[in-house]
């Protein structure tokens, strides 16, 4: 108990310095279960809280991120022609991945983490885990390029107005994370579409594709695994292999359609993810195993995730009936192998707080984001992929559907009262008289 | 059954898209073929369900000219929810009509009562405490002072807003104490009370020939009619009103809640009286909500006449009054329903059976702080420290009258309520726990499936930490795994919040009280004090009326 009573020590002013004593509190809370007893109401209470809920959901993603910072390392050394084999050159993979991976979930975390304290200082509340989720969600879903300082902006934007401006956690409308990936999609559309960003460290110099040459760090790790007698990263600067187009599978469909994916990526490739896009969306196995780790933790929503492939499936039929170009002929099944559904599905529609809350809502909110979300990937002419949109627009619509639940509710309840006055007023009427006299 | 078919469904991409993997060349009809014939297959599916609702209906009509009951045995070729899940429940209940309930939470609690009835506790000193009355004024008219002399049924106070009728003494003896409270309310009238019980002779009732009006006068006078309990809002009924029916449980699904029919044992007379005498107070009927488990319920309720017995099946809430209500005949608005306890049925049966206000009660002392969970023999309002004499373990205990639910916290020097006939000793949880939100030192109760004790299904040792801190609503879905009634208590909550009358009405906060919500309580993530926003709400409508 020393620790305990060390920190105890510690403890700064509430009042003389809000924000230290907001920080400590954050931190004091993370190691130590408060020792607040119950007052009214229940006396004892479920072991579950918030930070437990979120930490699940943090551990949940984890596959995830080992395998999205292995690829951007494979990625990089495929589209120079090097290591092309999975898993040869797996130091300068993995050393690759974390270098480009480790600073995007510092700066989303310290510049997100950094908004909350502030704001949990301002407001004079603890500290609430909601960032905690998000901010493991949103390096997983940028491209591995992006900018550090346009991350950061987004960041700001997403917490400040999509989350603190509503009241913090559980009060806003839209799902922080994909609020950050929209800022950045509309304000710089070209650092997060189209076939260039995908593939980390390739330049376009005129209509050439060349690697980009590697920093002083890479040349420490050289130097290391020089030593080791390991391969290096050189130079940098080679040329890409011929054919060399950076697309993503979906980017090729809606060009060629589904003969044009499979000319570059074989379904085993994309399911397992070795191929290029945001870091966390690719590879759907490990999702789906996220997936249902939330669901058994009774964490996410099965209702919400059954109905969203339902309504992709459906989507994605009646493109087909449809078929008015190569990209809507692709079979609604082989829309599974592409971009980013099972991501959204797993950990984007499914956050409590931005879906519909009533259990008829989830089956309705989760097939409209299957519908909608098909549509948008297939039918915008600029940017083949939905998700995003799909499940922001939803997040507005979801409070709508759960109140036409709960008017349903209400109906129900007025009705059934309808009926028992009409059947109380036979019933009652004889007694009645009997006990007036 | 459909949970499971949806989970497995949840699971099925998985299968369906290794399965492709495997096998490239599988057959791929595309979209554009599919679609033709699945909407095909769902109009033969709709046309199929019509010819068979259309050919089931003629054959009910068919049996109910030739005078077969149609709502106890099933015509359908397609069996009904009972034949399906019938099958578990053995026992009394099989071949009744049973009340599933499949939503809920039993938490498992170690140190329920032994069932050994203890008939010889030393407790000296006795209260009725006015604050139990819901809806009373705070200061009522005390009839009593310090040192008076009392028999078991002497009227001891009455409120003012409410004259008629009268709160009795449990016991005989002297009263020693008026206790005040906060802004000089009356707290409580401690009583000493006697070893040999003396009882006020109360007139006898001559209940052939009496009027409904006659009957309640006579009750209120008798300290019979404190007893009886109204919903909506939980409080004392009101004479005035013609409630559409009474509702008895005659279990408790609470957390280490006392067996009811141990309780009733040889107490059957003055209940089958009592329920007599209830079924004189309603125009409707009085229901009897038994326990459809595999043994049989105490013959007391079982052979009960004059009633209508209904079988109920799930965890707690199940035993809950209010969540039966909500199945057998639910509360409108404007409707109002009376409910009474088992031992207060007993008691207002003992007043027509023996002229006496016969207030003893069995009371089961719970908890696994006590060195003997066990039932005691005593009278109503028993002083806390004497029922616990020599019997708790530690000292950083909370002392509860009720479940841990949605009981009172109290102090040993307090008494216990006056419609609970259960006292619960649990340890205080004011400790610091490393890590405690991530990996527990302890087993706890929970419904998250994140705590590995949750899947061997053990008891724990619960304490009174909150296991978290307050937050804002996060999880959705919550409160609805344990709220089995057709009621979405998280918006309901929201609606007392922002104190929208119209939807609290609409969303059904008349067919709730404080027990009823008390597991959403428990399993809230955020921590949120549910009951307590309930009752809010329940004091905002009551204030309108």
């Amino acid at each position: 108990m020393g620790l305990l009573q060390f920190l105890q020590k510690i403890e700064p002013d509430k009042k003389k310095s809000p924000f230290l004593h907001t920080l400590y509190d954050g931190f004091f809370t993370f190691a130590y279960a408060p020792n607040t007893v119950t007052k009214s109401g229940t006396h004892i209470q479920d072991g579950m809280d918030l930070k437990r809920t979120m930490f699940i959901v943090v551990i949940a993603m984890q596959l995830c991120y080992l395998f999205g910072t292995y690829n951007i390392g494979h990625q990089h050394f495929a589209a120079l022609g090097e290591h092309t084999s999975f898993l040869s050159g797996f130091h300068l993979k993995l050393v690759y991945g974390l270098m480009k991976l480790l600073p995007l979930f510092v700066v989303a975390n310290v510049v997100g983490l950094g908004v909350e304290f502030i704001y949990a200082a301002k407001k004079g509340h603890p500290i609430e885990e909601g960032f905690l989720v998000s901010g493991a969600l949103i390096p997983l879903i940028m491209p591995p390029d992006l900018p550090l300082w346009i991350l950061a902006v987004s960041v700001i934007f997403a917490v400040v107005l999509g989350k603190e401006a509503f009241g913090g956690t559980g009060m806003n409308i839209m799902n922080v994370a994909l609020l950050s990936r929209v800022f950045i999609f509309f304000a710089y559309p070209t650092y997060i579409s189209g076939d260039e960003v995908w593939i980390s460290g390739i330049m376009k110099e005129g209509t050439e594709y060349m690697g980009a040459s590697y920093g002083m760090i890479h040349g420490v790790f050289d130097w290391i695994f020089g030593g080791l007698g390991w391969s290096t990263f050189g130079e940098g600067g080679a040329a890409v292999i011929d054919g060399y187009t950076g697309a993503t599978p979906l980017g090729l469909a809606a060009k060629g359609g589904w003969e044009a994916v499979t000319d570059v990526y074989s379904p085993a490739q994309m399911w397992w993810g070795a191929i290029p896009g945001s870091i966390g969306e690719v590879p759907k196995l490990f999702i789906i195993i996220g997936a249902v780790m939330l669901v058994g933790a009774k964490i996410a929503s099965w209702r919400i995730m059954v109905s969203m492939f339902i309504g992709a499936c459906v989507g994605g039929m009646l493109i087909n009936l449809w078929g008015a170009n190569p990209f809507m002929e692709v079979h609604w099944l082989n829309h599974f192998y592409m971009g980013s559904f099972f991501f959204a599905m797993a950990f984007m529609a499914t956050d409590p707080v931005t879906a519909a809350r009533t259990q008829t809502g989830k089956w309705v909110y989760g097939f409209l984001i299957g519908v909608v979300g098909m549509v948008i990937r297939v039918l915008n002419p600029a940017y083949p992929e939905g998700w995003m949109l799909a499940i922001l627009f939803m997040n507005v619509f979801a409070p709508l559907i759960d109140y036409y639940v709960l008017e349903a509710n209400v109906a129900r309840r007025l009705a059934r009262a309808k009926t028992s006055s009409a059947v109380g007023m036979e019933q009652a009427e004889p007694q009645l008289t009997v006990s007036e006299h | 059954m459909r949970d499971k078919i949806a989970k497995i469904g949840a699971v099925l991409p998985l299968f369906f898209l290794s399965s492709q993997l495997s096998a490239q060349t599988i057959f791929l009809a595309s979209g554009a073929e599919i679609l033709p014939y699945a909407l095909i297959l769902i109009v033969a599916i709709l046309i199929l369900g019509a010819v068979y609702l259309v050919s089931e209906s003629f054959v009910r009509m068919e049996a109910r000219e030739l005078g077969v009951d149609t709502a106890k045995n099933n015509f359908s070729i397609l069996p009904n929810s009972n034949e399906l899940f019938g099958g578990k429940v053995g026992g009394p209940a099989a071949g009744q009509n049973i009340i599933y309930l499949k939503k809920g939470f039993d938490i498992n609690l170690e140190g329920a009562a032994e069932y050994t009835v203890d008939e010889n506790a030393s407790v000296s000193r006795f209260a009725v405490q006015p604050k139990n009355f819901i809806g009373m004024s705070p200061i009522p008219k005390v009839e009593v002072s310090v040192g008076d002399e009392v028999q078991a049924g002497d009227v001891l106070f009455f409120d003012k807003k409410n004259p008629d009728v009268k709160y009795c003494s449990p016991v005989s003896g002297e009263v020693i104490e008026v206790n005040r409270g906060t802004k000089r309310s009356i707290a409580e009238i401690v009583l000493l009370a006697d070893k040999e019980m003396k009882y006020r002779a109360l007139p006898q009732f001559d209940m052939e020939n009496a009027s409904r009006a006659e009957l309640i006068s006579y009750m209120q006078d008798t300290g019979a009619w404190a007893h009886i309990r109204q919903r909506p809002y939980n409080i004392v009924a009101d004479a005035n009103v013609t409630p559409k029916a009474i509702f008895v449980s005659t279990f408790d699904s609470a957390p280490m809640a006392p067996d009811l029919d141990i309780i009733i044992a040889g107490r059957g007379k003055e209940f089958q009286v009592g329920l007599d005498v209830l079924n004189k107070l309603t125009p409707g009927k009085v229901h009897l909500g038994l326990n459809a488990k595999d043994t049989d319920p105490s013959p007391v309720y079982e052979e009960a006449t004059g009633v209508e017995k209904h079988w109920i099946h799930g965890p707690h809430p199940a035993g809950n009054v209010g969540v039966q209500i909500h199945h057998i005949d639910p509360i409108n608005a404007g409707e109002k329903v009376w409910t009474v306890g088992v031992q207060d049925v007993a008691t207002i049966g003992s007043i027509f059976l023996e002229g006496i206000y016969d207030a003893e009660r069995v009371v089961a002392i719970t908890g696994a702080e006590l060195v003997q969970p066990k039932y005691v023999t005593t009278y109503l309002g028993a002083n806390i420290g004497d029922l616990l004499a020599n019997n708790v373990k530690g000292d950083n205990v909370r002392m509860i009258s009720g479940d841990v639910l949605s009981g009172k916290k109290k102090e040993s020097k307090e008494f216990l309520d006056f419609f609970d006939d259960q006292l619960s000793v649990i340890a205080e949880g004011n400790e610091y726990e490393m890590f405690g939100w991530l990996a527990p030192q302890s087993p706890r109760p929970s419904i998250s499936p994140t705590f590995l004790s949750n899947l061997i299904g053990s008891t724990y040792t619960a304490n009174t930490n909150t296991h978290g801190e307050r937050r804002a609503l996060v999880v959705s879905d919550q409160y609805e795994q344990v709220m089995p009634m057709d009621i979405y208590p998280q918006h309901l909550v929201k609606s007392i919040l922002v104190n929208d009358l119209e939807r609290m009405e609409g969303l059904g906060i008349y067919e709730v009280v404080e027990e009823d919500v008390a597991l959403c309580e428990f399993v809230c993530t955020s921590k949120q004090p549910v009951q307590e926003i309930i009752r809010e709400g329940l004091t905002t409508m009551m204030d309108q009326e």
